[in-house]
């Protein structure tokens, strides 16, 4: 990066390492961070999304949508979730091909399925063949959104569905005096007050979903635990003009304190903003406040 | 070949007993249930002696926590925080490369880069963090009218502890221990796919049922049984620390006792 860089055999370690630590992988590496805040930026109300229809459908009042909502919830937390990661990636995969192969190629009379194989016509392919990289490394990423969203949707649809248990019943009771219907008392008095019920448990939801960020490395995204993998290994002289040993061990502990300095900013974000909630609520919270500020 | 045949083959190939070589086409479904069912001794290993071995480090971590002096609480305090503050994931990384690394000055810690003795290490604290949270919040809940009894029966210090206060720490966290112990077992599926290495491919249930899905193409069949072995394992410590639950309250009247309330909504 630098211009003393183009004989790195004559620097000290200072300049030695500004320059290794500037190089174009170095860059890569320090964009995969941003790969990883992305996928949370994205994950995170995707995930509150599918966890809100989860709940509903949990709480409906049709039988089968409400059994399909609860083994929902209890499937995915029954299992564990990197088994989730990597049954998804192939599952959606499948399943997003052999959607498109059935419309596209109507009259493909040989089986999809030839033994180990999984064999679609080509224009089914996702992504085509033809189409240039980024296409294919946005498809993986999206895959790597929807399968999140399914796994922590499942965890938010069991935080919401407690959260909309919490929520006093006299409240619906009063709404259903007034005349409102079902519908109505639902989004008009429920899920505007649910939230401070919910949000305990979506913060400790936030923090767990960071935390299960490294796994995106099993989906296949070049993450941040793929890149210190590739940059920490032994590099010889040979092929680098930065040679060193093996270093993964300082990647991985620069990537535990990153780790670890995310989690304390989000907790400290997360109480300030539980202590505005909480600020005049009917809660032992809000009671608290109101004792600690005589 | 038989079924019985397979399981006498394969049943126990995950601690390197019975035949060598894994199968290689042509899967059945009693090959899918033996060797994803033979990894599954791998998991309980690693569920079952970090839960035990745990439980003691975490009990003397949340009393250090809970301590007044400071020598005791800040390293407690930290160490709990290091360990749930950063994802498992990345606690088993760093871990094998720090073993490795060890290894290349010291040959004593040459098993640490081993699965069975280095993961362990990692799980153990792991579990000990969390497990220490847990113990920690229970013990700031206990009724003051429990260690008031202790002083009017002057009662002080061990007696105190061990009659008293640990037996009533227990009861008030087990509920939430028992939501650990569950997901501490799913977080034993992370220990071959971080890097340690699975030597002459005996690994665990989730190493196995990943090595059909990749041969196969075809994730529809290991994963779900290896999800049953896990339903399986997961009921199993519902029912075991139910018992044990219900020990702990059974001085208490009926509508006082504590309830297992399941909230599996924790990850690492």
């Amino acid at each position: 990066m630098f211009s003393y860089c183009s004989d790195p055999e004559t620097l000290g370690s200072f300049g030695w390492f500004s320059c290794y630590l500037t190089t174009g992988v170095h860059m890569s590496f320090y964009l995969s961070f941003i790969k990883v805040l992305l996928l949370l930026a994205v994950t995170a109300p995707v995930a509150l999304g599918v966890g809100f229809w989860g709940a509903m459908s949990a709480r409906s009042r049709i039988i089968p949508l409400s059994w399909v909502g609860k083994t929902y919830i209890a499937l995915v937390r029954g299992v564990p979730d990197i088994a989730f990661f990597l049954f998804f990636v192939i599952a959606l995969d499948q399943a997003f091909e052999w959607t498109r192969h059935k419309i596209l190629c109507p009259d493909w009379d040989q089986p999809i399925r030839q033994g180990a194989d999984f064999l679609v016509c080509t224009q089914a392919k996702l992504p085509l063949g033809s189409a240039p990289q980024w296409v294919h490394e946005s498809y993986g990423f999206s895959l790597a959104v929807i399968t999140f969203a399914i796994v922590f949707g499942a965890f938010a649809a069991n935080v919401l569905y407690g959260a909309m248990r919490a929520v006093p019943r006299e409240q619906i009771e009063t709404a259903e005096a007034y005349g409102m219907t079902h519908a109505q008392a639902f989004w008009r008095i429920l899920v505007p007050q649910m939230w401070v019920y919910a949000l305990p448990g979506l913060s400790n939801l936030w923090m767990v979903l960071i935390k299960a960020t490294p796994l995106l490395f099993l989906l296949g995204i070049e993450d941040i635990v793929y890149w210190a993998r590739e940059l920490g290994g032994t590099k010889t002289p040979k092929f680098t003009s930065y040679p060193h040993g093996d270093w993964r061990m300082w990647y991985f502990l620069f990537l535990l304190v990153f780790y670890l300095a995310f989690t304390r900013v989000s907790e400290v974000v997360l109480e300030r903003l539980m202590g505005r909630l909480t600020h005049g609520q009917a809660t032992s919270g809000g009671e608290a406040q109101r004792k600690a500020a005589v | 070949m038989s079924c019985w045949q397979t399981i006498q083959d394969y049943g126990l190939r995950s601690i390197g007993i019975g035949e060598r070589l894994l199968p290689k086409e042509n899967f059945t479904l009693c090959e899918h249930f033996t060797l994803i069912g033979s990894g599954m001794i791998w998991n309980v290993y690693f569920g079952a002696l970090a839960l035990f071995t745990g439980f003691f480090f975490a009990t003397a971590l949340a009393v250090a926590k809970g301590s007044d002096n400071r020598w005791l609480r800040k390293p407690a305090e930290w160490f709990i925080f290091l360990f749930r503050g950063s994802p498992l994931f990345i606690q088993f990384f760093f871990a094998y490369f720090l073993f490795l690394n060890l290894k290349g000055v010291i040959p004593f810690f040459s098993p640490f880069t081993a699965a069975w003795l280095g993961a362990l290490i990692v799980l153990f604290c792991n579990t000990a963090a969390y497990t220490a949270e847990i113990f920690y919040g229970a013990l700031r809940s206990i009724p003051k009218g429990d260690t008031d009894a202790a002083d009017a029966y002057g009662m002080s210090g061990w007696p105190r502890f061990r009659r008293i206060v640990w037996p009533t720490m227990l009861r008030l966290a087990w509920p939430a221990y028992t939501n650990e112990a569950i997901f501490l077992f799913h977080a034993t599926t992370l220990v071959y796919f971080s890097s340690f290495p699975a030597w002459r491919q005996k690994g665990d249930a989730l190493y196995y049922a990943n090595y059909f899905a990749d041969k196969t193409f075809n994730p529809f069949i290991p994963y779900p049984i290896l999800a049953m072995y896990f339903i399986m394992v997961t009921l199993l410590i519902v029912a075991l620390f139910g018992v044990i639950n219900k020990r702990l309250n059974r001085h208490l009247p009926v509508e006082r006792r504590v309830r297992m309330r399941f909230r599996l909504n924790l990850m690492r």
